[in-house]
């Protein structure tokens, strides 16, 4: 889960944040305006390229998405 | 009561001159739209209402009333002409929706300047477009978004000023760059506005076409007498209202709605500044107990989608008057609203050109669930047939919807493209790109664009600009792009993409090329999906036929084909 983490983050952080903002497992990424719902899209087939998973649309939910803590626990599910 | 007290007696005898009259404004006279939405509203004895509650994404809060408006907008006005801004140069807001954006807007109007703003999530390409375009002279942003502008400032030596409004005093600043911190800026209590006519420009909006680059659309300060009546007849602005436009002020609703129409109609408006989410705006509404929620059908079909039973938790009792704007609004979201809402969303249907609503469901109106509903007063509003450019006789007819030329928010002309501007017109009627038919009782029902332009969450989105910037990727041999269609956002953008040789489609490749188009463009102009294919549909001339493509994502007929290369 710790890799997990660290490799969600580093991804959110190289994609979608401009400057050094500093961002941890629990900053607010949709709500917090980091990641808006059109980019939610490429975020959500990063995790399915990366963890080789499908989410299906109704759980990749804004909430779902909100922090790089919730997306881990969420990839989990499909991971299993 | 609702203020157009009714649609029918209004459009007897309807004369500009009502909103005219009702400012105080006199042909001829000054009008400048930075002092009409924060002095006179102090002059009209209300300094002391608030006008601007905003919250942020970690629920921070500010209020400034409307004398804070008038002195802190001051503030950013001698700022500006300290820095030697002069009437008529272009500054660019480059912010998310922070209060400075806001009063930033007011301010630069003071000065005599042009308004450039520009949605905050713009790539560097969309950006220097833009610019590039405007010639602009001043940019104000933040912080967060400085690296974008830094990235392309050798190449714009026509930018004086980068403007930080939050910068940190640790760190130096780079080149032209200054800080302005808005909230403690010294606040001149006699700042001399600049005395601006009708016609002279106020606001400078970029808006996509299906070719060619971005359009800056140019409005005047006379366009407030547009905004202020159709604040007050269409969203229905009273006095005690709490209004809460979602639009960002990156595109013309943000502006017209969330700034103009608002302040000049002296209300208190609320803005949170933080991403979507159905609980957080439920939430909103109830602490601040909105009164007037001006949405996009994108957001309602969103909330929608969270269901009902999150609404439960939250006591919206103090809705008073819905209405929404972007893209049409589907039926379901309209029955939708009036089940769980208690009122159905209004829909209004504008454009970045025209300023302000054109056709719209007033309140006390019968509303048919997916019309457009009826032309504003005073504008004249028809379909007219795509071949002849004659109004239809009859009812039912689909053609392109034509407006006659003359309202005050009318756009003057596209910034150094008088050509495209004209083309705009045809046989005395402005045609804003769209198709719709009208029955018998004259309510308008959109039928869809005239045009390849992709209306994804209530924002156009030129093909053109999208397949150039896929070209640069170093795998894309050839591109086409199509609107293909999605429930929360009307449309998305849907890429069909060749590759070079030696390189080979896969998963990977498909979310590069998405971030690369994300960085460049924007994330509304990212391709949500990415299909790679052999060869793309062409003409014998070697003409992209998207047609063709479109066609078969939207389960059309795909028509003529007699042109299609290989066919």
């Amino acid at each position: 889960m710790e890799d997990m983490k660290s490799v969600v983050r580093e991804y959110v952080v190289r994609e979608y944040v401009e400057d050094d903002s500093e961002i941890t497992y629990d900053t607010p990424l949709i709500s917090g305006g980091i990641v808006d719902s059109f980019s939610m899209v490429s975020l959500k087939r990063f995790l399915e390229n990366k963890y080789k998973i499908s989410i299906p649309d109704d759980k990749a939910t804004p909430e779902a998405f909100d922090s790089v803590n919730k997306i881990c626990t969420l990839v989990e599910e499909f991971t299993k | 009561m609702s203020n157009i007290i009714s649609y029918d007696e209004r459009i007897k005898n309807f004369d500009w001159s009502i909103a005219e009259k009702e400012l105080d404004y006199q042909p001829g006279n000054v009008i400048n739209i930075g002092w009409y939405c924060s002095d006179r509203i102090c002059k009209l004895g209300k300094a002391d209402k608030p006008a601007l509650i905003w919250e942020g994404s970690a629920g921070q809060e500010k209020r400034y009333t409307y004398n804070e408006l008038r002195l802190t907008s001051n503030a950013v006005g001698q700022f500006l002409r300290d820095l030697g801004i002069q009437p008529e140069d272009r500054v660019c807001l480059f912010m998310d929706k922070i209060p400075e954006l806001y009063i930033g807007f007011l301010g630069v109007l003071k000065t005599g300047a042009i308004v450039q703003p520009l949605f905050s999530a713009f790539g560097d390409e969309s950006l220097i477009v833009r610019l590039d375009n405007a010639q602009t002279t001043a940019i104000i942003t933040q912080r967060k978004h400085a690296p974008k502008v830094r990235k392309i400032l050798d190449k714009m030596p026509y930018i004086k000023h980068i403007i930080i409004v939050d910068a940190d005093p640790a760190k130096p600043l780079g080149e032209r760059e200054v800080a302005f911190d808005m909230d403690n800026a010294p606040k001149p209590e006699n700042f001399e506005i600049h005395p601006t006519l009708a016609e002279s420009p106020s606001v400078l909006h970029y808006t996509s076409g299906t070719t060619g680059q971005p359009k800056g659309v140019k409005h005047v300060h006379y366009s407030l007498i547009s905004q202020y009546l159709t604040s007050k007849w269409v969203l229905d602005l009273q006095d005690d209202d709490i209004y809460w436009c979602t639009a960002d002020p990156g595109w013309v609703t943000g502006t017209s709605y969330g700034i103009i129409g608002a302040f000049s109609n002296g209300v208190t408006q609320c803005v949170l500044d933080a991403g979507f989410s159905a609980d957080n705006w439920y939430r909103f509404i109830e602490k601040h107990k909105i009164s007037m929620w001006y949405s996009a059908p994108t957001a309602i079909r969103s909330l929608m989608k969270a269901g009902d039973e999150v609404i439960k938790k939250y006591d919206l009792s103090s809705l008073r008057h819905l209405a929404s704007v972007g893209e049409p609004l589907n039926s379901e979201a309209v029955i939708w609203s009036e089940k769980v809402f208690g009122k159905a969303f209004l829909d209004t249907y504008w454009q970045t050109e025209t300023g302000s609503i054109m056709i719209t469901n007033f309140p006390g109106m019968k509303i048919k669930p997916g019309s457009m509903g009826k032309p504003f007063p005073g504008i004249t509003a028809t379909v007219i047939d795509a071949d002849t450019y004659e109004p239809f006789n009859s009812p039912g007819k689909v053609g392109l919807i034509a407006l006659k030329p003359g309202w005050p928010s009318m756009m003057r002309t596209y910034w150094r493209n008088e050509e495209t501007y004209k083309k705009k017109f045809r046989n005395g009627w402005y045609l804003p790109g769209d198709r719709s038919s009208i029955d018998s009782e004259g309510y308008f029902w959109f039928v869809g664009r005239d045009d390849d332009v992709i209306n994804t969450g209530g924002h156009l989105v030129s093909p053109f600009e999208v397949e150039s910037a896929l070209l640069e990727h170093p795998a894309v041999a050839e591109s086409a792009v199509v609107a293909k269609p999605d429930f929360v956002n009307m449309e998305v953008v849907k890429a069909f993409v060749t590759l070079k040789p030696g390189f080979v489609a896969s998963k990977d490749l498909d979310l590069e090329i998405m971030n690369f188009v994300r960085k460049k463009l924007s994330p509304l102009a990212m391709p949500q999906e990415i299909e790679f294919i052999d060869t793309l549909p062409k003409t014998r001339s070697g003409k992209i036929m998207r047609r063709i493509l479109h066609a078969k994502e939207w389960g059309e007929e795909i028509g003529d084909t007699s042109t299609l290369e290989n066919d």
